[in-house]
């Protein structure tokens, strides 16, 4: 039974875009008041028709919304456990859920009459879906991307070339995904006036968590009635692997005021928590201030933000969405994490069992649903966001092997 | 005591505009900065900026961000920064010192903490880049127990409800960023710095100062007609760089600059 304090869940963040103590707005003065306009122009379309339909054309016509519901038979058979059902983010276009964002906020982009984007990614997923709306839209696009990530992730980088961005390597700090983040804020605040920004996850700023959530959220919708439709009820558990966490929120969000949904979290243990060399600041980390919010940080006694690691570029952050932050003090969500190995292990049995190629950071998802229906009924459902597809992390995968592509 | 507003009122006396140099903290090695603090004083800096490293200076530009990560090489922590302060004060009870940096250190130190640490150090003001007053109640009530000044920024983009707003809770001085960018950007045009700092007179009586984008001597006096302050920052930050495999000789070379731009200002 819904309680009136869960249907608080829902009706976050309150309007200086805090969630609890967590969010707000930590941004030098010169952003203030483009942040400002960007909430005005949000909230004004949010109520528009117009833009409402044209996004939903292109979710159906570009990106090829909506995205299968898939009963992983095999897999769940082989489990012996609960029934997994995988939510296909993996099948739209450009190959993972990041699209449903970039098409989103490339529209707010041109209806604000900015003619620049700009991105930061870490597996190139971001910063692929950017690249593909902006060439779509004729904008002109800007990537800023570690030095480390673009040697790991060379096929996304080649890929953005391909559609006319410009991928900017950033050699400071830890030169990851966090590195990127910075210089792309830096590009912002030097280019205002014609510059948008589309982050790629829900952290940022007010209004980029709860934004990014709304335009991700559709996953969560489309499966709540793609599952009702298939088995007559809602799922017991959802899954979904959190970096950022833009996957997951826009999963879980739909499914916040039901009580009887079970939601988790998965982080990155990399090498293995107890190592220090993993990127799961909700499981291991503090709350602190970083990239324009308050969060859950990884972050040494001085409040120095420290280098993350895991096997999946997308995960390496040392941040976390301030909504996740929320919904884990509140005990909503349960966060845990899956290290490098058990990710690979489930990226490879899924491969071969299903013939589907997950992405590394949707991996972890699949290693915490795998552990989960071994100990579930077999009446029970999971359903995992299948976030991502796999083919960009062969390289990953086979260096691991030791063998070279 | 309070040293912003004393200075500020001296200078006011003899009709000159307060030079306010900036350096980072433990930049190239935690060494230097106490003798190059008291160069700095030498060569007529009025009042000392000191920036506090933080691995993630999302509004510095490149410059200042490389003496950050020299800094932190080293792990020049808030807490070192502090123990800096101390050791300056042991010698120089008179200049002002304003801390700046971001909010994740203050943070994990605690912000009453922090406040407290700050003022028996010695600490004047504090300018914190990525805290807007919407978001500073709380630090703010720590500082004033201490009688620290928060020190604001004000940017090109700023409304003039927001000048109001920055400006009610501001004190020591406010900080007009003169070009919309980061730290050791492009090139600042004074006619429209000057324009700019008009709806801020309206808004306050503090004295307002200027930084971001002053390079030389020469662009330094002229925002010096224009402005109660000039601060520089990635200038100075670039000859430490240069310096950075010989650090004795920095704090001459730092107080070089300074002279020339002190000379240059009246």
């Amino acid at each position: 039974m819904a309680t009136t304090a869960d249907k608080i869940l829902t009706g976050m963040p309150d309007e200086n875009g805090h969630f609890g103590p967590y969010g707000g707005l930590f941004v030098p003065e010169t952003l203030m008041e483009p942040l400002a306009e960007l909430s005005a122009a949000y909230e004004r379309f949010l109520g528009d028709r117009e833009f409402i339909a044209e996004l939903d054309t292109d979710l159906a016509d570009y990106v090829g919304r909506p995205s299968p519901l898939y009963l992983a038979r095999r897999w769940s058979d082989t489990l012996g456990g609960a029934r997994i059902y995988l939510k296909r983010e993996d099948l739209n276009h450009t190959g993972a859920h990041k699209v449903n964002n970039t098409v989103g906020q490339a529209l707010l982009a041109r209806r604000m009459g900015k003619t620049r984007i700009i991105a930061e990614t870490g597996a190139g997923q971001h910063g692929v879906a950017t690249a593909t709306v902006a060439a779509r839209l004729g904008l002109e696009c800007v990537v800023y991307m570690g030095e480390v990530d673009i040697a790991r992730q060379e096929a996304n980088v080649y890929r953005m070339r391909l559609l006319g961005a410009e991928v900017v390597a950033v050699k400071s700090g830890s030169r990851t995904l966090k590195d990127a983040l910075n210089e792309a804020m830096r590009d912002w605040v030097t280019n205002i006036d014609n510059t948008f920004y589309i982050i790629g996850t829900v952290a940022g700023p007010h209004p980029y968590p709860a934004m990014v959530r709304d335009f991700q959220a559709v996953i969560g919708r489309e499966s709540r009635t793609q599952i009702r439709e298939r088995t007559g009820r809602l799922p017991d558990t959802l899954v979904a692997c959190v970096g950022g966490g833009s996957n997951a929120i826009g999963l879980f969000y739909p499914f916040l005021d039901d009580p009887e949904v079970a939601m988790y979290g998965v982080e990155a243990a990399g090498n293995g928590l107890e190592t220090g060399q993993h990127a799961a600041p909700l499981c291991a980390g503090q709350p602190g201030v970083l990239h324009g919010n308050r969060t859950y940080l990884l972050e040494d006694r001085d409040g120095q933000i420290i280098e993350t690691h895991s096997i999946a570029a997308g995960l390496d952050y040392p941040g976390v969405g301030p909504e996740h932050a929320w919904l884990k003090d509140r005990g909503r969500v349960t966060y845990v994490a899956v290290t490098d190995d058990e990710a690979l292990a489930a990226f490879h049995t899924l491969t071969r069992t299903e013939g589907i190629m997950p992405a590394l950071e949707s991996s972890h998802a699949l290693a915490y649903a795998a552990t989960m229906a071994r100990q579930m009924d077999r009446e029970q459902i999971i359903l995992v966001n299948l976030s991502g597809r796999g083919d960009k992390d062969m390289h990953t995968v086979a260096a691991r092997e030791g063998l070279r592509l | 005591m309070n040293r912003i507003r004393d200075r500020f009122a001296a200078l006011k006396a003899q009709g000159r505009s307060a030079l306010i140099p900036f350096v980072t903290a433990g930049d190239p090695n935690p060494g230097v900065t106490v003798p190059l603090m008291h160069a700095m004083v030498g060569a007529g800096a009025d009042i000392i900026e000191l920036g506090v490293p933080f691995s993630d200076p999302m509004a510095d530009g490149p410059v200042i961000q490389r003496a950050s990560e020299r800094a932190l090489e080293h792990h020049t922590s808030l807490s070192r920064v502090l123990k800096m302060v101390d050791e300056f004060r042991e010698q120089d009870q008179d200049t002002p010192l304003v801390l700046m940096g971001y909010l994740n250190p203050i943070e994990v130190m605690g912000y009453a903490a922090f406040a407290e640490s700050a003022a028996r150090a010695g600490v004047d003001g504090v300018l914190t880049v990525d805290i807007p007053p919407e978001e500073a109640a709380e630090l703010l009530d720590c500082l004033h127990r201490v009688e620290i000044a928060p020190i604001f920024l004000i940017a090109p983009t700023t409304t003039e409800a927001r000048i109001r707003k920055i400006c009610n809770v501001a004190s020591g001085f406010v900080y007009y960023v003169s070009v919309k960018g980061i730290t050791g950007a492009g090139n600042l045009d004074v006619a429209e710095v000057a324009s700019k700092l008009e709806p801020i007179r309206k808004a306050t009586k503090l004295p307002v100062g200027v930084g971001f984008g002053i390079k030389d001597a020469e662009t330094a006096a002229a925002i010096s007609e224009v402005a109660d302050a000039v601060v520089v920052g990635s200038a100075l930050v670039s000859r430490v760089e240069a310096l950075m495999n010989e650090p004795a000789l920095i704090p001459e070379e730092i107080a070089g600059v300074l002279s020339a731009m002190r000379d240059a200002m009246g």
